[in-house]
């Protein structure tokens, strides 16, 4: 447990949180960041600036917190590049086949109560469980 | 207007991925490692980022509906299907498989960019390649209606 990290969870929580309330009540939308990538790969005239503009402030995320708190730990990778290509195509076709990921159905979905979104949780929650076991308890990697 | 409070809300989306270290692959990966369980190493800090964001956007999507529009731009566009179908199913099934190999789901994989580090602009262009991938291939072929821009949740 001394990975165990709570508090910054919860602070993070509460910001992605206010974010997605924030675009809901002032611009009437979900924020599903696999929602606003394919609507940017696919775009309409009328939603892309906006979209473009979401994705823009999420880059620019760190370099915020690094400006308030200080330096951000740099994340670890552990997959090699072929797993992170097929784990890649795995999420993105995932996330627009099942209409969502963790924000737009995790997030959105279930703070509405969407059976749908309910469903999809639970279903993804599973299979990301189901595929730590097998790379990590079964197969070592 | 609406692309100043998109940018806005991006940057706080942004800032608590990272915040909570959801941009961290190590980190979801040991989430979702229930094998550990057993012997006392599970992290389950992840957790609380969804306990929180739900805290706060359950009440907005409660105001939302008692006000029914947005408080800017033009309509409310908040998905309304409840219908179980295979593609909700078996995409979030393969989408939970993916993020389970890597540690990266899609936020994250954007936020991440901003670290320099090669793995994310091979994951990203990977997962955008999916997402085209479905949207003008396997989306026309298994005769999908077409979407709006959000998608359907």
């Amino acid at each position: 447990m001394e990975n165990f990290t709570p508090w910054s969870a919860l602070a993070g929580g509460i910001l992605i949180g206010l974010a997605a309330a924030i675009y809901v009540i002032v611009l009437g939308r979900v924020t599903g960041i696999s929602g606003i990538l394919g609507g940017i790969l696919q775009p309409s005239r009328t939603e892309v600036g906006v979209q473009i503009a979401f994705v823009a402030g999420l880059i620019a995320g760190p370099f915020a917190v690094a400006l308030i708190s200080g330096p951000v730990a740099l994340p670890k990778v552990t997959g090699s590049y072929p797993v992170l290509i097929a784990a890649g195509l795995l999420v993105g076709i995932g996330a627009r086949l099942g209409g969502g990921c963790t924000s737009g159905h995790g997030i959105c979905g279930n703070a509405r109560l969407s059976p749908r979104s309910i469903l999809a949780t639970v279903l993804f929650m599973g299979a990301g469980i189901a595929m730590v076991f097998v790379t990590r308890r079964l197969l070592g990697m | 207007m609406r692309v100043f409070v998109a940018l806005v809300t991006g940057l706080l989306f942004g800032m608590g991925l990272t915040v909570s270290r959801m941009v961290d692959p190590a980190k979801v990966l040991s989430f979702l490692d229930f094998g550990s369980i057993p012997t006392g190493t599970w992290d389950p800090s992840l957790a609380f980022v969804m306990g929180g964001a739900l805290a706060v956007t359950a009440p907005a999507y409660y105001f939302d509906r008692l006000q029914g529009k947005p408080l800017i731009g033009h309509i409310l566009i908040i998905p309304t299907r409840d219908d179980i179908d295979w593609r909700l199913a078996s995409g979030s099934v393969i989408f939970g498989a993916g993020w389970g190999l890597a540690g990266i789901c899609p936020g994250p994989a954007i936020t991440a960019l901003s670290f320099g580090m090669h793995e994310f602009y091979v994951f990203a262009a990977a997962m955008l390649m999916g997402m085209a991938l479905y949207q003008y291939i396997l989306m026309p072929l298994t005769g999908g209606a077409p979407r709006g821009a959000q998608g359907t949740v």
